[in-house]
């Protein structure tokens, strides 16, 4: 074991060992704080101010910028089009990750393979995959009008298509994330007790019965976990958009997350698309504390 | 519906009576194929991409955009040849790894002990602090950063690349790894204290080894987070610290897409990554669910 050692040295090592509690987590915690809430002050800070990059001056314009972005069409479009997209995103992906998990909770060959074969797309990375997508959508050359073809389904134009748009990409985020939702549903369907279905199918319930009156009702804490990811991340979709269509046809696929990027990052103005970047965390953090405050209620 | 139909179906059912047993058989066989079936259509949602990538990187640059897609061809390996030497490939491919690397090792000696005394200690506002991390839209830092890298010197450089993906690794490895030390029983370490050794002692020499399999599974999954990553590249690198995704997008901004290179770059950079997360498939759930759920 370890020597004792003696003087203020050995003593100053005791003490430490102390309070490793405090010790401990430091590091981190100051990295937290380093990376994290001070940049989102000074993106605040940075909202209520004009800077020149240039000339590297500021001058302070109080709300002004939030008045601009709130009365802006292409703001109001993009803040409707990111709630549009994270509610299909999400109902999407959960349904099909609840149909995945109910298959894999079933007993049958090669179900080990096929929860891999499953799990490949969330890992997959998102740049590559999307750009893969983005060929498949291709109108005149793409493999997904030619599948349609065989089905009797006239040519589509995805995402070239600005009503469209918006349903193509949100089919590439619930290919890469409907994996995700089975993951954890399928641990929650696992962790379920059985008695509860036993005595059902005694009494003589369907499959599907069982299904909707016990199962569903069980994994609802599961179930928000789930949505509080998953709402989290659709909100947050850049890669997949950005690579596939980069907001457009025009404006039509311009999420929050990428209007902010094109005003902060491609006009370079840093004082609007802060003020944009501030409502956006806003909604997201928002939108979040009221899952996760269901999810609490829900187990008090 | 006319009476007459109404006595049609009343007749159907009186003089055709199945047994029991068939319509359970029948029952049995049509839930079968409706599973198989699901499972089937399922199976080539999720797969089709990665294979369509593959096969893809395969065909010449006249079979890539040939319509009807050709579906048996002559494979070739030109299009990987060219993506290493048309390309310096390779040094992205170290970019890329150098990146990650450094970012996860950090991220391991600071996350480590972080989530350590979160687990024993029970100290939910760190829990707090690092979820509202992983809650965030990275573009709510990226501002602040790009203008303090430009008056640094920063942007356009490897190590600070590192330090802003350690906004991602970081908080996933001290949620990965707090649940894995909330499993290991309080005894072996109250033993240890007994024995008089310290409790940095107990630390490094009982608990790290004990959670050997956690340790890898952080390891892999942040390893994988930050290989993915490319907002923050794309905003604060530049031409010394293009990444995989970097360079796989860079295939598609010139007029003409060069199909069989991109597919050919986005396997290269798809397979490693899907190789890791098979070893650690077993930690997936509970991983990037920051706990919530144990897998």
């Amino acid at each position: 074991m370890t020597p004792v050692r003696r003087g203020i040295g050995g003593w100053l090592l005791a003490a430490a060992d102390r309070n490793v509690a405090i010790l401990f987590p430091l590091p981190a915690v100051l990295l937290v704080l380093g990376l994290m809430l001070y940049p989102l002050g000074y993106t605040i800070a940075l909202s209520t101010r004009s800077y020149d990059l240039g000339f590297r001056r500021y001058s302070f314009v109080g709300l002004s910028h939030y008045a601009e972005a709130l009365t802006n069409q292409r703001f109001l479009d993009s803040a409707i089009r990111t709630v549009v997209f994270t509610v299909m995103s999400v109902v999407g992906s959960i349904v099909l990750g609840l149909v995945m998990a109910l298959i894999l909770n079933r007993e049958f060959r090669g179900a080990r393979w096929a929860r891999t074969a499953f799990l490949l797309p969330m890992v997959a990375t998102p740049v590559a995959t999307s750009l893969v997508w983005m060929m498949m959508f291709n109108p005149s050359l793409g493999v997904l009008n030619y599948l349609l073809g065989l089905m009797g389904i006239p040519p589509s134009l995805w995402v070239a298509d600005p009503l469209l748009v918006i349903p193509s990409i949100v089919l590439v985020d619930i290919w890469h994330f409907a994996p995700f939702a089975m993951l954890i549903l399928l641990a929650g369907l696992r962790s379920l007790p059985s008695e509860p279905f036993e005595s059902a199918m005694i009494d003589g319930a369907s499959r599907w019965q069982s299904f909707w009156h016990i199962a569903l009702p069980l994994l609802r804490p599961i179930l928000l976990v789930v949505v509080i990811f998953r709402t989290i991340d659709s909100l947050k979709v850049f890669d997949i958009i950005w690579v596939i269509t980069a907001g457009g046809p025009g404006f039509s696929s311009e999420t929050l997350y990428v209007y902010a990027y094109n005003q902060a990052f491609k006009y370079l103005d840093l004082g609007y698309g802060s003020a944009v970047i501030v409502v956006f965390t806003v909604l997201v953090a928002v939108t979040s504390l009221m899952w996760i405050r269901a999810r609490e209620r829900l187990s008090a | 519906m006319d009476p007459g139909a109404g006595a049609l179906i009343g007749m159907s059912f009186a003089t055709f009576r199945p047994t029991n047993r068939m319509r359970r058989r029948l029952e049995r066989t049509a839930e079968r194929a409706l599973f198989h079936g699901t499972l089937a259509v399922l199976l080539v949602f999720f797969l089709f991409p990665l294979v369509w990538m593959v096969l893809s990187s395969l065909k010449t640059n006249v079979q890539v955009t040939e319509f009807p897609p050709l579906w048996l061809f002559w494979p070739t390996w030109q299009n990987y040849a060219d993506v290493f030497t048309k390309n310096p490939f390779y040094s992205y491919m170290l970019n890329s790894t150098i990146i990650a690397l450094a970012a996860v090792g950090v991220g391991l000696v600071v996350g480590l002990p972080a989530a350590y005394t979160m687990a024993r200690y029970r100290q939910t506002s760190l829990g707090v602090l690092f979820l509202s991390m992983r809650i965030l839209p990275s573009i709510a830092l990226l501002v602040p950063l790009f203008v303090i890298y430009r008056s640094l010197g920063l942007i356009n450089s490897l190590g600070g690349i590192v330090i802003a993906h350690l906004i991602i690794v970081v908080p996933l490895i001290v949620w990965i790894m707090a649940g894995f030390f909330e499993d290991i029983p309080k005894e072996l370490e109250e033993a240890a204290l007994i024995d008089g050794c310290t409790r940095a002692g107990t630390f490094v020499r009982i608990i790290l080894p004990l959670s050997k399999p956690g340790i890898v599974a952080a390891t892999i999954l942040s390893f994988i987070a930050s290989w993915n990553n490319f907002i923050f590249v794309l905003i604060l690198g530049g031409r010394d610290t293009i990444t995989l995704p970097m360079a796989v997008y860079g295939f598609v901004s010139f007029e003409d897409v060069n199909w069989g290179g991109l597919n050919a770059a986005a396997t290269v950079i798809t397979v490693p990554i899907l190789v890791l997360s098979l070893v650690v498939q077993r930690y997936l759930a509970g991983g990037l669910t920051m706990g919530a759920v144990k897998g």
